[in-house]
Parts: structure tokens; sequence; C-alpha cells
């Protein structure tokens, strides 16, 4: 019956874009995961790799990203303040800036990397954030740096 | 074992129809087994169930695996049953690798069969990736010091250190005031029983002093929390009460004599207090203190004691304390309806909340227990009181109180009613959450006693020129507006967290909630322990509740952490950071990053070197990001590991 369903409503041809989503352990993952707990339903264009703090994001893993063919990066981590690290987040940011930078330098679009705070009982934010960032993706379009064939 | 070929197995969870409900689990499964290195898949119905347990082991022992992969709900919640399925079955533990298709996928895709399973598949074939680079670690562990460390010394906090102390731990009850008791000491009875509450808490309070591991830290706060389970540094603030406690009796001479009066806080500013002051008559420690803000310096007391304890150049002591354990138990405030004048109050003199109705009430309150109306100092004879206030409330807070002010008005009604018959008592509520046991049987007593209950929320409140107020309400079971003049209203204010939390949330690197109470590890399934380990929670600290529950967090928090006090070990995770010396030019970007002191500069000129002090790393690989050479490492996340998931979140041509 699910399946059923579902044929209904995937019937679109539209484009969907691809987007690598790193999540600190202690509150976006669990943002993430409080997202299903509440069922808030979101488009299925986001892939979640988590790290422990946000202070692990390496600009490395986010310009590969990139270079592998992701329309667009998000990344989260807990609101500043409430870094389970102490300040993780704070020095997420600075990483954040010089990736702006970098994105910029790569011939991307700025709309194609954001950072955003998610706590762990931020569930419907969580689904709002990859919501807009999706629809926000769409408008820019397929990343010009994807290689040929790759999905 | 390191270079050993990688022999996967793929387990993809059903979780009843949670998962196999909205996405294709056969189609996964069968998909993994195409992946390099998976050598065997099986779809469980729940593989967490003793049953997808033993086939997990089963595929490990036929098909000789090396790692495993578990496509199910969340590695925040299930990554230990794995790992412990897994070392029983000879993998090692961090060579497990957990894909979330449950919380993180099937539940938010419900209506997209296709675009939920194609997502699952990216995920197994990330995680397969992950997986084939995991290498084994092993787990260390620190020793627990003995001692601990209870915050707040109310109901919960108390009870803790009472099961710590009886189980022969030595306790430091820290207590921002200067009597220990916490909220319950203020109140005139407790429902649903109606027993008197400094009666039940009393003896406790006692108890607690006279219990011979337990030192009351009163008067006191925490300033500062270092290290990490097992061995928190912790630096305590003795505020100065500008006497010597132990010289001090506690006759209570020197507060007959202090000429200067000011609003009792102990009775919610009604009545008075002096400059110099017994907190309350069942106080414990049994002490004065000395207001200096509001001394005038006229030494009077100083003349007055005959014990000689006062000390007005006493200063502030800094204290350090080394303990294994931590119980948080800060407590909550009331909702204060001020700054918005709720329902008139601070506009109209005979609009006050519950706490200040509680110490009217009170045979030992302000009035010896005669409830008067503020303006006039009469005794009221129709009296409102409003359920919800800064709870259920789009405007102040959106949760519920836990039925704690229901309980409340229901009581006060009650007991107002018992004490003085031809009193008229009417709740104004949404709707009545008597939810434990023996609450709702109070609230029919309220019922059969004559309290009038009307179901509305009330919108306007004016006050006649007598002091009466009038409260305007629809009553919604009649369908007809009303208007109810009362002699004295009472605002059943809502439970939030206490002022200092964020305070204490970070010093002891604890998450709050949306609702602003500390959030526990798991709402269900782990109420009293937190994110940070070796911390525990009791009370209202972690969200509105009564006093029963608040008890029995107290003593779960000790429960939970004697399990460390008494195998006198901790496991220390095994994701910390490593140097390759090698690779380090040992510029010391580490040493600045780290917020936990792991990483030192040592020796000297050429002999320079960083030393790691893995027990105190917590995990983050901050300093990993940081390092400009590549010498860092953070076990289980290395950059090889995670760049692997990067590249196969993409692949070439679909299937």
């Amino acid at each position: 019956m699910a399946e059923a369903t579902a044929a209904e409503t995937t019937g679109t041809d539209e484009w969907q874009p691809k987007i690598v989503m790193f999540c600190c352990n202690w509150c976006s993952y669990g943002g993430a995961d409080s997202a299903g707990m509440g069922r808030f339903q979101q488009p299925p264009t986001v892939r979640v790799i988590r790290v422990m703090c946000s202070g692990r994001m390496d600009p490395v893993f986010i310009l590969n990203a990139f270079l592998e063919g992701a329309d667009g990066v998000l990344f989260s981590g807990c609101h500043i303040g409430d870094c389970h690290y102490v300040n993780g987040n704070y020095k997420a940011t600075i990483k954040y800036k010089f990736l702006k930078a970098m994105v910029n330098e790569l011939g991307l679009e700025d709309e194609r990397l954001k950072l955003d705070w998610i706590s762990a009982s931020e569930g419907e934010r969580y689904a709002e954030v990859v919501t807009e960032f999706t629809e926000q993706i769409k408008k820019v379009g397929p990343s010009p740096l994807k290689p040929e064939g790759v999905v | 074992m390191e270079n050993e070929e990688p022999r996967i197995g793929v387990f993809v969870c059903e979780c009843g129809v949670n998962i196999g409900g909205y996405l294709d689990t056969q189609a996964v499964a069968d998909y993994a087994l195409t992946l390099p290195n998976v050598v065997h898949t099986k779809v469980n119905k729940f593989t967490c169930a003793d049953s997808g347990q033993a086939e997990i082991q089963e595929g490990i022992r036929e098909h000789n695996l090396n790692r495993v992969v578990v496509a199910s709900c969340t590695p925040r919640t299930h990554e230990p049953t794995f790992r412990a399925c897994c070392k029983e079955a000879g993998v090692n533990p961090y060579q497990f690798e957990f894909v979330n298709i449950r919380d993180q996928c099937s539940w938010i895709h419900m209506w997209d069969w296709e675009g939920a399973t194609a997502k699952a598949k990216d995920l197994v074939r990330m995680g397969v990736a992950r997986s084939r680079l995991l290498e084994p670690l092993e787990e260390s562990s620190v020793p627990v010091d003995q001692n601990v460390l209870v915050i707040g010394a109310g109901v919960a906090g108390m009870q803790a250190a009472i099961d710590f102390g009886d189980m022969g731990y030595n306790v430091y009850l820290v207590e921002k005031g200067p009597s220990i008791g916490g909220r319950m000491a203020r109140f005139d009875k407790v429902f649903p029983t109606n027993d008197c509450s400094i009666c039940i808490l009393g003896p406790k309070m006692v108890e607690v002093a006279r219990n011979k591991n337990i030192n009351i830290m009163s008067y006191s706060e925490v300033t500062d929390v270092d290290g990490f389970v097992g061995n928190f540094e912790v630096t305590v603030l003795h505020k100065p009460r500008y006497l010597d406690t132990d010289v001090c009796t506690g006759c209570g001479a020197c507060q007959e004599v202090c000429p200067v009066e000011l609003p009792s806080e102990f009775n919610e500013n009604f009545g008075i207090r002096k400059a110099i002051y017994i907190p309350f008559p069942q106080a414990v420690p049994m002490r004065a203190v000395l207001d200096k803000d509001n001394c005038i310096g006229c030494k009077a007391c100083e003349k007055a004691c005959e014990a000689g304890a006062i000390r007005y150049d006493q200063e502030a002591i800094y204290e350090k304390l080394t303990v294994g354990v931590i119980t948080v138990a800060v407590g909550m405030d009331a909702f204060d309806p001020l700054p918005h004048n709720n329902y008139g109050y601070g506009l109209y003199d005979n609009v006050i909340t519950t706490m200040e109705f509680e110490r009217l009430l009170n045979a030992a309150g302000p009035t010896g227990g005669h409830v008067v109306r503020p303006s006039d100092a009469v005794e009221p004879i129709t009296v409102g009181f409003i359920n919800c206030v800064g709870s259920r409330d789009v405007n102040e807070n959106i949760y519920c109180s836990g039925g704690v002010c229901c309980m409340f008005s229901i009581k006060n009604a009650q007991l107002l009613k018992e004490k003085r018959p031809e009193t008229n008592h009417f709740i104004f509520y949404m709707d009545i959450r008597s939810t434990m046991r023996g609450f709702e049987e109070a609230y029919n007593r309220a019922r059969d006693l004559g309290v009038k209950f009307i179901r509305g929320k009330p919108v306007e409140i004016t006050e006649k020129e007598n002091g009466n107020v009038v409260v305007r309400v629809e009553d919604t079971l009649k369908g007809e507006i009303t208007n109810v003049e009362l002699d004295l209203l009472v605002l059943g204010t809502g439970l939030v967290p206490n002022e200092g939390i964020n305070e204490m949330g970070a010093i002891l690197k604890l998450p709050r909630s949306a609702d602003g109470f500390l959030t526990e590890l798991h709402p269900k399934l782990a109420p009293v322990d937190t994110t940070t380990d070796g911390v525990f929670v009791a009370g209202c600290a972690a969200g509105p509740r009564d006093i029963a529950y608040a008890t029995a967090h107290g003593s779960a928090t000790a429960g939970r952490a004697t399990r460390l006090l008494s195998v006198g070990s901790a496991p220390i995770m095994g994701i910390t950071a490593r140097i390759d010396e090698d690779k380090c030019v040992v510029c010391g970007v580490c040493v600045d990053k780290c917020p936990y002191g792991v990483f030192e500069i040592v020796g000297t000129n050429g002999d320079r070197r960083i030393n790691v002090v893995e027990a105190l790393c917590k995990g983050c690989g901050t300093c990993v990001t940081a390092c400009p050479t590549g010498a860092l490492e953070q076990s289980h996340f290395k950059n090889d590991q995670v760049l692997a998931q990067v590249r196969n979140v993409f692949q070439y041509g679909g299937e």
C-alpha cells in the first residue's frame, strides 16, 4: 500500500539536488533525529555525515564534497554558547568565513554553502532548514563543478 | 587484524513497519551486496531484538565477518547495543558502523517510497565505505574519585546527598542559599495528602545535617568545573556570612537587636527580616547570615552576640574540590507575573501568586496563618484562583508545568475552605491535570467541599474601589460570559527554569532544551543521565515536576552514579586525538585550540615535543582540523574515514 502511495507522489521529473550535510553528534545530529521522531517531513535531498563537533568540520571535507558533485553543503552544530565541547562551534564560524571565500574562488554561488545552528530539540526547525535549503539550491540549479555522469 | 581484507556484513532493520513500511529494505540489502567487501547481507524484522542480534552474531560466525554495518535507527540510542553484540562475537566494537535509515530517512520521507529507498542506498554505501577504513580500537579507563558533588540542596539534592552518604561516599552538598531545604521549605502543605510541608521536610534536613558523610556547604556556589568523569576539579565559592559559623549558635539575639528591616525573601516579601537574620526557624545549618549590602554598620549585633561570632571583615573563600561524579539539582523558579502584569499582578493589590498565598496560609508565616488580602489586611470571603499563569500560553511558556499548578490551586482552595468554611472559592482552569496517584481524589475532595470550577481562561481583570477584583471569563461549559467579583485573586504560576540555569549549564557543559530546562541524555530511557559523563540531573532542573518525582530523581542519580563509584573506574571512549610525532613541528596550535588542555609542549630547544594526555581528551576533533601539518588524527573520525563518506554520497551513472 505504501508503494502505491509513493508512486503517486514521486511521479514528477523535477530535478532533485544532492546536498551533503555535516552535523555535530550532540546538537544538530540530535535535531535530525528529533525531526524523525516528530515525523517532520522533508525532501530526501540531504545526506548527513556525523562528526563529534562542528569544530571537527575540516574545510577539506566541504571542498571535497563540492568537487565530488554536491549541489550544496550544509553544516550545523550547537547554538553558540551551547557547544558540548565548550566552543568548537565558535571555531567553526571562523572556518565558515574562510570557506565562503573559497567557494567563490571555485566559481560557485554563495547560496551553495550554509551554516546554521540546530539544537537537539529543534526537530521542526531542522526540517525547515533542510526544506528551505533544498528550495534555495533548486533555484541556483545543478553545481557547475559536478563531474560528468555523477549522481 | 588491521591488514586483514575487510569482510563486511550489512544488516538492514525493518523496525516493524517503522522502516519497512516506508522504503524497500530488501532492495537496500540487495544493493549492499553489490558493494566492495560486502560478503553478507540480511534484512531483520528488529535488528536490536534478541533474534536480530543473534542473526548478526550468526552472520559474523558463518561468513567470518570482521566488520558489521547496521542500517536502522540512530547511534544516539542504539550504538552501544550493537557494539556490545559485535564484541561478544569477536568483532572489535569500533569496526561496527551505524547507518541511520529510520529517524533520518523512513520517518521523514514517509510518502516518498522511491526517494527514501534511494537515499537509504546512498547512506548504506557511505557507511560501507567508512566501515572499510575503520580500525580496531581499545577503550581505556580512568579511576573514579570517591567523592561526590551535589549542587543544590532542595529536596532532590538532599535526597541524592542522603543516598550517596548512606552508601558510604563522601558528599559535598553545595547550596546557594543560607539554608538547605529549597522551595519545599516555603510551602505550607503539600498535595495530594495535605501534609505539613516543613513537618516532613524538617526531619529530612536534620537527617542531612546528621549524616557523617555529608558536608553541607551552604551560602556557597559552584563557580567552575574542570576535568572529566571520575576526576572533576570543582571550584566552590564560599560567600561571606560575616560571622564564624563554628562559633555562632543560631540563638537569634543578633536579629532581635538589628534595627534594619527588609522584606523577607523566605516569606515572598510579605513580612520582614533584619539585615542580620536566621533564614527561617527550621534552617539547617541554624546559623545567622549578615546581609552586608543593607547593613548600616551600627554593630548592635556584635554587642548582642554573646558567643562573639560576628566577623565584619570576613572575605569570600574559593575552595578547590576533587570529585568523581556530580548530581546537579539546581531546581526551578516560579513564573514571575510582574514584568507583564499578567492578570493585573503588580497593578492591583489583591492579586497575588500561589507562593505568596502559601506563606499567608502558613502558621509560621508573616500573618500567623491568617490569609488576609494585601490592600486592607481583611480576611477575604470570596477567593479566585487562575491556573496556567505563565504556562500553556504562547505569549509566555507553551509547556504545561506538569499539573503542579493545578494541584496547588486545588489544595489551597481546599485548605482555606477547611479553615474558614464561610469562604467561597472559584478555580478558573483550561483543563485540570490531576494525573498522578491520589491527585484525582484530591480534586474530587475540593469539589465535594464546594470549590467551584469554571472552565475558561479569564480575559480581563478590573479593580473596584473597595479593592475587590472582577474576573471576566467565558465559562466554556455553559457557553456564557460571566463576571466574578472576588476579594482576593491568586495566580497559579507555572514553573520556569532557575535563573542560574544557563550559567550552571555552561559550567557543566550541559545543553538546555527549548523550554530552558537542562536536557537529559534520553527523556525516557536515561532520564537522570546527561550528555556529560559522570554528571547527573535531578529534580526541577530538568523540567517541571512535583516533590515525589523530584525525590525519586534524587535517589536515581545516586543509583546511576554509584555504578561508577563502586566499580572505581569509568570507561573512556576510544575516539581520542593521536599524534604522529614524525609530522609534528611543535607549532602549538593544538595547545591553543583544545578546550581541555590535552596538549602541552614539553622539553626545550631541539627536544621540544607535544605531550598528549589522552584521558583529558573528549573527542571533539577540533585540534585535528587546526593542525597545519596533519600530524593529529582523531581515532574513529580520521580524515580518510570521513572523506570516504563524502565521496560515496555520489556515484557514477547510478546503479
